[in-house]
């Protein structure tokens, strides 16, 4: 477990000194310009504007991380040759995988703290308070750290087997294709035979995007249900953990020479 | 002293960015200058507001906040240039609420867009209705809509059915403002316009946080003061008339027939004026933007300025 811890460690390190925590300020620039300007060209929807353009960039910021940091956490230790002087000590290759999940997936945690404080600031500052509603934009931003749990896994898995390039085609596939997981569930539910058996199969296999959305309802201050939070958390962790099996079991497997 | 090759490489791709920053700034401004305002304005790139929702990858809230500061903007420059054609707010409002139907701001300010007559709104009031319509089936708890819908039945419609409805409808929803049921019997009776007028807009003026709705709701209580002044006023003209055979030359005659207790003043503390075929007229009518009476023959309102 110690060496898991080190790993992660290490990615994490490898990503601020990446400079990929540099995503802060384009963020910060945009939230604030967002409270600034909106207030001035439209009406009546700062506060929606606050949270929704928050919310999104959060979570935008986050995949594309996710994606490109995600991608390259095998390619590059093997490119680099490090990987080899990481495996020929005492650690075991799904410590390696497991392990660089943690980092990337802390990496995106410490991230989405900052922006949350920033997003909770550019509220305060255009509604001069806090409601107690504003507590359900929390759970939006742990919806949205779930949502970065699957893609960091995705991509762990893509980055287990394929180039880079690949891997990025893949993750971002698979997400677009999570996203429209209700539609594709509705298309299932109209066909017939063998297509309805097989887009069935599709919309259960692919992560389900949709259902870790909810932006727009905490924006109109709309609750969150606490069966919804715990399904959620627990379909994310059972989800992202199958995804990490499939890249140990490829990972182990893999012919490094 | 001369230049080092780095150095010189540095100030001559400098002075070449700066030119080409400028070059491309002055182009950009003659491109402008070239595309017509219609080109840049009227088009809407994307008009299925189903693909427009499935396109925005779940991140539909934050669309619709654009498509609802688009449609300000549109309607906003529309209004300054004084157009009677408003082709894109309808699609722009469709998409808005299609995108995030518990946009409700967008179902309120939309209707008032689209059915106000030109030049302060598209005149479209078939659509503005059907617009909150789509927005009490996709909010049926929210009283402010069906309050909404049966303010412009009357206020813009003068079809006091169906406002009578609208307003009757609200008061099933939770947390209705006690003032639908008022309002629904006096639609009912649909008697004393500018009293039931008064009414709606001070209950506007009261229910909302807006500043901008407040301000119209002002404007509109003033233009309403206007209209019962200036009808009493033409009330005594007539009655002075119909007495002595001839109009009043000045106010000063009404008031030394007891009439008047002194010269009649408008909102604005300013004094009207009285015309010499007997018609009250307001001295700053540009002041009343929604005043239906007191305005000069032949006179064409301005935008709306808010006080």
């Amino acid at each position: 477990m110690n060496r898991v811890t080190h790993i992660a460690a290490n990615t994490f390190r490898e990503a601020v000194r990446d400079r990929v925590l540099y995503n802060l300020i384009a963020f910060a620039l945009l939230l604030s310009g967002a409270a600034i300007l909106v207030g001035q060209i439209s009406i009546a929807i700062e506060r929606l504007v606050v949270v929704n353009l928050g919310l999104t960039a959060v979570s935008l910021f986050g995949v594309v991380i996710a994606i490109f940091i995600g991608i390259g956490l095998v390619s590059k230790e093997m490119e680099k040759r490090t990987l080899y002087t990481v495996l020929s000590r005492p650690v075991r290759r799904w410590e390696f995988i497991v392990g660089k999940f943690f980092g990337l997936a802390g990496t995106l945690v410490v991230n989405t703290f900052c922006m949350a404080i920033g997003v909770f600031a550019a509220l305060f500052y255009v509604a001069h308070k806090f409601q107690s509603s504003d507590a359900w934009i929390l759970v939006a931003l742990f919806f949205i750290v779930l949502q970065f749990l699957i893609l960091c896994s995705l991509a762990l898995l893509f980055s287990s087997f394929s180039s880079p390039l690949l891997s990025a085609v893949f993750t971002f596939s698979l997400f677009v294709i999570g996203s429209f997981a209700e539609d594709l569930r509705g298309f299932a539910g109209m066909s017939h035979g063998l297509t309805r058996w097989l887009a069935t199969a599709a919309a259960y296999l692919v992560p389900n995007f949709s259902t870790l959305n909810v932006i727009t309802q905490v924006a109109h201050e709309q609750p969150i249900p606490a069966h919804l939070i715990a399904y959620n958390t627990a379909y994310a962790l059972t989800y992202s953990a199958m995804v990490i099996c499939g890249a140990v079991l490829i990972f182990e497997r893999r012919n490094l020479k | 002293m001369t230049m080092t090759g780095s150095r010189k490489v540095t100030a001559v791709a400098s002075l070449l960015l700066l030119l080409s920053l400028a070059g491309s700034i002055l182009l950009l401004r003659q491109l402008d200058r070239m595309r017509t305002h219609a080109t840049l304005e009227e088009v809407l790139y994307f008009n299925s507001p189903k693909w427009i929702k499935r396109l925005s990858l779940g991140y539909d809230g934050l669309l619709a906040d654009i498509y609802w500061t688009r449609t300000v903007q549109y309607f906003g420059i529309r209004h300054a240039m004084r157009a009677t054609d408003y082709n894109l707010l309808a699609p722009l409002l469709e998409i808005t609420t299609a995108l995030d139907p518990k946009l409700t701001v967008a179902y309120e300010f939309g209707a008032n867009f689209l059915g106000s007559k030109p030049p302060i709104g598209a005149g479209q009031p078939e659509k503005a209705v059907a617009l909150l319509e789509g927005g009490i089936r996709n909010n049926p708890d929210n009283w402010k809509l069906y309050y909404n819908l049966g303010f412009f039945y009357y206020i813009d419609l003068k079809d006091y059915a169906h406002a009578a409805e609208a307003f009757e409808r609200g008061t099933k929803a939770p947390k209705a403002h006690p003032f639908l049921r008022v309002m629904a019997a006096q639609m009912a009776q649909h008697e004393g316009e500018i009293q039931t007028a008064r009414m709606l807009w001070q209950a506007t003026y009261a229910t909302t946080k807006e500043d901008l709705i407040k301000q119209n709701a002002i404007a509109h209580l003033r233009a309403l003061d206007v209209d019962e002044g200036v009808a009493q006023l033409e009330k005594l003209v007539a009655a002075y008339t119909e007495k002595t055979g001839r109009p009043p030359s000045s106010f000063n005659q009404l008031i030394g027939a007891g009439m008047l207790a002194g010269v009649p003043l408008d909102p604005d503390r300013k004094p009207y004026e009285l015309m010499a075929d007997g018609r009250i007229e307001l001295r700053n009518p540009e002041d009343f933007p929604f005043a239906e009476k007191g305005l000069p023959l032949g006179y064409k309102p301005g935008p709306p300025k808010f006080h």
